[in-house]
């Protein structure tokens, strides 16, 4: 694949929330607001980012048998700096997705790849990768996070929208908002790709 | 044998790397996390204290408000704001795990003469939209002017004076009781609060009251 497939196929043919539909409990938790979904999203790819580039730099001394063990104490260490980066840096932003930072640990994004890819590749290449899987997470987080605030809050990005008589649809930023948001945009792109397959 | 030494060794490895970058990260990003919290504790005293001129957070008079199960003090801090030498409010916080989705923490500020001056949520995990209404100063501004004299503390619902919001009781109410039990502990403590905070500014002279 060429390199610039390597970073593209992360923004849609191999969308790590679409298509791949990984990292779906800080997809549907976080994105309660678009500022949420745009600060989860750049976490994560920080972490994506630098774990392929660690995993691939080491990709020859990691025995099989302790290469799970060995991923995640190198994510693990990623998240941490991540976290404590943002507890001191910005640190409404940290109060705000709260519990969701520790747990990007756990994203089967970042693992997957790891997985998948980085451990198999090359260095740049796994550059290439993190980045289109992280930057096509972000946009995804941010897409979700604005439909959701639009509709369950009236602001975007914390601007208000809409007048005063504007009665939000609360359950767009509870949960089975995010379910419903989700559902819908995993059908349309669905859809999309049905006719393009035709086309 | 030597495979096993491989595993061991390579995982010791980078155990060991990222301890290493970790403990350097921690330092690094030790005082600005400190001071982030302090900024945020600051914010929320300068919004329900009157107008001061001192540094509340640092002068804070510590009180020994009961004994936890091992036995040991536990202790409270009292936020002392001042204009000149007087002392013009205290803050401090209040909390109350009956929140809908569990721990509520609040700031109150008090003026000298024990009426609420102003409220403010710090910590909470309401329903957003619903309960999270407690951190709006339509729901914040019923508590200012109010004192254990001048109002029965309970939510309309409970036959009290303070208004609850449209679907949303639990959240109110919790923040009510957290109100109610710090400002009773107030009154109890006052005088010796006040005492203290006098002696720390190095005052000798005594109205009582302040």
């Amino acid at each position: 694949m060429s390199n610039l497939k390597e970073f593209t196929k992360g923004l849609w043919d191999e969308h790590p929330i679409f298509k791949l539909v990984l990292g779906m409990c800080p997809t549907l938790a976080v994105t309660t607001a678009a500022i949420n979904g745009i600060g989860m999203g750049l976490a994560t790819t920080f972490v994506l980012v630098s774990s392929n580039l660690v995993i691939s730099i080491l990709r020859g001394v990691i025995p099989p048998k302790v290469r799970i063990p060995s991923f995640i104490v190198v994510i693990a260490s990623f998240v941490t700096i991540v976290d404590l980066v943002m507890n001191g840096y910005f640190h409404d932003l940290h109060k705000t997705l709260g519990l969701f930072i520790p747990l990007i640990v756990v994203n089967c994004i970042i693992l997957g790849r790891a997985e998948a890819f980085a451990s198999k590749n090359g260095l740049f290449v796994s550059l290439l990768d993190g980045l289109g899987m992280g930057i096509g997470f972000t946009l995804g987080l941010f897409l979700l996070g604005a439909i959701r605030e639009v509709f369950g809050n009236g602001t975007i990005l914390g601007v208000t929208l809409f007048g005063e008589g504007f009665y939000p649809l609360i359950v767009m930023i509870l949960p089975p908002g995010a379910f419903i948001t989700l559902g819908i945009l995993l059908g349309l792109m669905n859809k999309i790709e049905e006719v393009r397959g035709r086309a | 044998m030597k495979e096993i030494g491989k595993l061991i060794l390579v995982l010791t490895l980078i155990c060991l790397a990222a301890a290493a970058a970790l403990s350097q990260i921690e330092r690094i990003t030790r005082d600005p996390i400190a001071q982030a919290l302090r900024e945020e504790k600051l914010r929320a005293i300068r919004k329900v204290l009157p107008e001061y001129d001192n540094e509340p957070d640092k002068e804070s008079v510590s009180i020994i408000i009961g004994k936890d199960e091992s036995g040991n003090d536990i202790e409270k801090e009292y936020y002392i704001a001042k204009k000149g030498d007087d002392v013009v409010g205290v803050a401090f916080e209040g909390s109350s795990s009956e929140g809908y989705g569990g721990e509520i923490v609040v700031m109150i500020g008090v003026d000298p003469e024990d009426t609420v001056n102003g409220i403010e949520i710090i910590k909470h995990a309401e329903t957003p939209g619903l309960g999270s209404k407690i951190t709006e100063s339509v729901f914040l501004s019923i508590f200012k002017g109010r004192n254990l004299e001048n109002t029965n503390w309970a939510v309309k619902k409970d036959g009290g004076d303070i208004d609850q919001i449209t679907g949303a009781t639990i959240s109110p109410r919790a923040v009510v009781y957290a109100v109610d039990e710090e400002l009773k502990r107030f009154s109890e403590k006052r005088d010796e609060i006040l005492e203290k905070a006098k002696k720390m500014s190095g005052e000798v002279s005594d109205p009582a009251g302040g």
